[in-house]
């Protein structure tokens, strides 16, 4: 039969193959991280074998369900923790029901039935259910406020409570309620873990790591109650409390539920499958039924139910293996368990349980709070505990898994990986040499040493691309170190240093970042980071003040400052000391001051009190011990005298530092200091990169010391030699010569377009010298000197922006605007209570 | 009578992504924060490293940032955060009718 239609264009045809009868239909119930990596695991054998439909219960794409726990804590959004996103679905001609859960399984009809009444044929059904949270039968276990940690749905619902505030009660101590404590903790409730057992996580860790834990979490105000047996949830309606069995009761709006997961097996049985506590399968992952398959939390293989991750994915390589008929069988799957729990680090894998025929090796260091402890039996590791350190956790697993004898490491084998292969601390890369092929590098993903290293070797030589290419490090990125590592062994030299980010918070560089400001016309903070998937919801102090930078001058006129996005210097216009109180500049231009000046600062100094007065090396004068409230206050005074601020807090213009040139001294060839007036009354004002010193010479003497300034200029007979790039501070360097000119205002329009390309190109923070050494003076020399138009460019955008920027910020506060920033909200005098 | 919370006024006078302090008499500013998502919370204005006014920091996220050297305070437990260590007393704080309340016994305790 030939169903392809000549005359249609390229596009329909593949519309109409995708649809082709012939193809055996896989339908799989179940769109979570076993369903879908089992999909993955099939089309990366033979994309075209079946053709897929998915059935989800939740309304969502396939996301990574371990990654709730950041998602809770806020230090990632949903968006980030989505494995595969509609785009996978559709270019695997996937077909996805997502929010309709199947209800029942026909196996004589061979279809499947939706909650919306859908029913579906299938050739093959792979069941991924995975595992319902178990809820412990108690009275009020079905009150409204009593919830598992399972899924979005069950995030959402804790971040809804959270934001009421109050007490939250977490009925288990293992890991899943552990993670559920420490974001609630995070998101400002009081939360309180109940645990059945004597010490935390007893399956994962042993009693001495289990007690560490405790210790760190309560440090952490978290109260942690073990040997908590709960006889109650009570509430009128709503949960307002635990009670436990011996009377002790805690108050709380929220009850998670965190005691445990079942295999999900309802559908399965309900089918008529063979269950014991799972869904039964043989080593292909095959159940009692062979046109059926099961994979994941669900599934019980050879007696053993999984929870973990690990297991997850070697079950999906061996589905795989048997559905495109080259069996490779599931063996059962050794776990081991690394975690962070509230950012401590614990690592657990094998029978920790001693007993006969068992030795310990044990390691502790009260004060740094590491544990060590790894237990052999006939010189073989069959289990280790790691809390506060687990570098080497990956190395034990190797060790367990393989079932080496390590009888001539034996006493050196806790000091570690390093230690034992000799040499003490040896280099780390030989650590991750040693690794064998099979070692997990990411946990997260399942990718083992061998698929990064292949993954390199096929092309990929920065992380972004490893990351793209085999997905290690692109979860939760604990491996980083680890895939950089290997990088760096696999290819040497060749490593792409990936360009560095302008903060942890995004994966772009400062010149990206400004480049899609001004490409996609990005006009807020929120809209930036919204546009170029910023992971964190607001940003850090390092990229919130350089973004509110990059859009002020992108946008002169049109952007409105963001005040909370500034360090408090820029925020109040005065230099915050390490007492709390401020220092105050007024401006002096080019370093000339007036009896009425000098009065009015006198005056403040008296006025209120400041300590100190002080001559910059700007030549201004620094008022200190200005406080906060008085801010407003001072500035009235000074701008009654005609003075403004002087920006000595900013990354602006500083000062125009003048010596008194031709009109006193007799060596002075020009006018320095009307000249130096005349650049600070064009440049004032203006935000920068960086701070900026301009100082304007008379003369080759140099007294006003222009060659170690951003911008400076030295007088000579014949005109003026125009400096860029010096900087007096750590790193002393002296200034390149830019060009030598004949007028001022020649000297004034080159410096009005230095300054430009200087906000325009350079990184924020990023002072003048350093961004010459960066670009090259050839560079700046060819914008600013040789191209006279892009010279008058430049000048033409700086003096366009000054028109926005020359309003004086401390007549706007004297006046009482942004009054917030200044003055208390409430003040509060404690009265002695009444008898 | 003295009660166990104290208004200090409306949750709009609280900058978004900022802060306002409370002075209390004979002892340190309370800062009082309001994050980008509406949150509020309160801690002593005083970074447990060098004292710095946490009130004048830059907020993000659930943390604010000390303007003296750039520690990170979380903002729910007073905690530093990363690599520092150390931490602030946290003052309750709850807001109710659109009027911010912080705890009195706290406040009392964090300003001495």
């Amino acid at each position: 039969m030939d169903f392809h239609d000549s005359s249609a264009p390229g596009a329909a045809d593949a519309i109409e193959l995708a649809a082709a009868p012939h193809r055996p239909h896989l339908v799989v119930i179940g769109n979570g991280m076993a369903g879908c990596r089992a999909v993955e695991e099939l089309l990366a054998r033979d994309s075209g074998r079946y053709r897929v439909t998915i059935f989800g219960a939740e309304p969502h794409v396939n996301y990574n369900r371990i990654m709730l726990s950041p998602v809770l804590a806020g230090e990632k959004t949903f968006a980030e923790i989505v494995i595969n996103g509609h785009d996978w679905y559709a270019d695997n001609d996937i077909e996805l029901i997502a929010g309709d859960p199947v209800v029942g399984i026909d196996r004589a009809a061979k279809t499947v039935t939706s909650r919306a009444g859908r029913t579906v044929g299938y050739d093959r059904l792979l069941i991924a259910t995975g595992s319902d949270p178990f809820i412990i039968p108690v009275p009020g276990h079905d009150l409204p406020g009593v919830i598992g940690f399972r899924d979005m749905n069950d995030v959402d619902a804790m971040l809804a409570a959270a934001a009421q505030g109050g007490a939250a009660v977490v009925i288990g101590g293992g890991l899943l309620g552990l993670e559920a404590a420490h974001g609630l903790s995070l998101r400002g409730m009081k939360v309180t873990v109940l645990h059945l057992m004597p010490t935390l996580m007893e399956r994962q860790l042993d009693e001495a790591a289990g007690w560490l834990l405790k210790q760190a979490l309560e440090g952490r105000g978290q109260t942690i109650l073990t040997g908590a047996d709960t006889a109650e949830i009570y509430g009128q309606g709503k949960v307002e409390g635990v009670r436990l069995k011996d009377g002790r009761d805690i108050p709380a709006s929220l009850v998670i539920m965190a005691v445990g997961i079942r295999p999900s097996v309802a559908l399965a049985r309900d089918a008529g499958l063979a269950v014991g506590r799972g869904i039964q399968v043989d080593d292909h992952m095959v159940t009692s039924d062979p046109d059926v398959l099961a994979v994941g939390e669900c599934v019980e293989h050879d007696g053993q139910v999984y929870g973990l991750v690990a297991p997850l994915w070697e079950m999906c390589r061996a589905l795989a293996d048997g559905l495109v008929a080259r069996p490779s069988g599931y063996r059962g799957s050794v776990t081991s368990t690394k975690l962070k729990v509230a950012g401590l680090d614990v690592f657990s894998a094998g029978d920790f349980s001693g007993g006969a025929g068992c030795e310990d090796i044990v390691l502790r260091d009260g004060a740094r709070g590491i544990y060590k402890r790894v237990v052999l039996r006939e010189n073989r590791v069959v289990g280790a505990v790691l809390y506060g350190d687990t570098a080497d956790g990956g190395w034990y697993f190797d060790l367990l898994r393989k079932g080496d004898d390590v009888g001539d490491i034996r006493d050196v084998l806790i000091y570690g990986q390093a230690f034992a292969s000799g040499g003490g601390r040896a280099d780390p890369k030989a650590a991750v040499a040693a690794l064998s092929a099979d070692a997990e590098i990411c946990g997260c993903n399942g990718v083992s040493k061998g698929q990064v290293v292949a993954c390199i070797e096929a092309g990929a030589s920065s992380l972004d691309a490893v990351r793209a290419g085999c997905k290690a490090s692109a979860s939760c990125g604990s491996c980083t170190g680890l895939v950089e590592t290997l990088l760096a062994i696999t290819l040497g030299d060749a490593v792409e240093a990936g360009p560095k980010t302008l903060c942890p918070c995004t994966s772009f560089g400062h010149d990206d970042v400004r480049r899609e400001i001004v490409a996609q016309g990005l006009r807020s903070i929120p809209e930036v980071m919204q546009k170029l998937h910023w992971s964190t919801p607001d940003g850090c102090s390092s990229c919130r003040p350089a973004l509110n930078y990059y859009l002020l001058c992108a946008w002169p006129g049109e952007y409105e400052d963001d005040q909370q996005s500034r360090f408090v210097n820029e925020r109040l216009h005065a230099n915050i000391q390490k007492d709390g109180t401020y220092s105050v500049v007024p401006r002096m231009w080019g370093g000339i001051t007036s009896p009425k000046e000098l009065r009015a600062i006198a005056d403040v100094v008296e006025k209120y009190d400041a300590p100190m007065v002080k001559v910059t090396g700007g030549q201004r004068l620094d008022i200190f011990g200005i406080r906060k409230e008085d801010l407003p206050a001072v500035w009235a005074d000074l701008n009654a005298a005609g003075m403004v601020s002087g920006h000595a807090y900013g990354k602006a213009l500083r000062t125009v530092k003048t010596c008194v040139g031709s009109e006193w001294c007799r060596f002075g060839t020009q006018d320095s200091t009307g000249l130096g007036v005349r650049i600070e009354k064009m440049s004032w004002g203006s935000w920068m990169p960086h701070k900026f010193k301009i100082a304007v010479s008379g003369c080759p003497r140099n007294c006003a010391e222009a060659t170690i300034k951003d911008f400076g200029v030295v007088c000579v007979e014949s005109g003026y030699e125009l400096h860029v790039g010096g900087n007096g501070g750590i790193k002393v360097r002296a200034t390149d010569l830019l060009c030598k000119v004949a007028t001022e205002a020649e000297a004034e329009e080159h410096c009005a377009a230095f300054i430009q390309l200087y906000r325009e190109e350079a990184r924020y923070l990023e002072r003048t010298a350093p961004w010459i050494e960066r670009v090259g003076l050839d560079t700046i020399k060819a914008r600013v000197v040789e191209d006279d138009a892009g010279r008058a460019a430049l000048a033409e955008r700086f003096l366009f922006s000054q028109r926005f920027s020359q309003a004086d910020p401390w007549a706007d506060r004297a006046a009482g605007h942004d009054r917030e920033h200044h003055a208390p909200m409430a003040r509060f005098t404690p009265q002695e209570e009444m008898a | 009578m003295i009660g166990d919370w104290l208004d200090i006024g409306w949750l709009d006078e609280i900058p978004v992504r900022g802060s306002r302090t409370v002075q209390v008499a004979g002892g340190d500013d309370v800062a009082v924060f309001r994050t980008g998502d509406n949150r509020v919370f309160a801690l002593a204005d005083r970074c447990p490293h060098k004292h710095g006014r946490l009130s004048q920091g830059i907020v993000h996220g659930n943390t604010v940032a000390c303007p003296l050297h750039n520690w990170r305070i979380a903002l729910a437990t007073g905690e530093a955060q990363g690599a520092d260590k150390g931490c602030t007393p946290v003052v309750p704080v709850k807001v109710s009718g659109g009027r911010v309340l912080i705890c009195r016994a706290s406040t009392l305790k964090a300003a001495a």
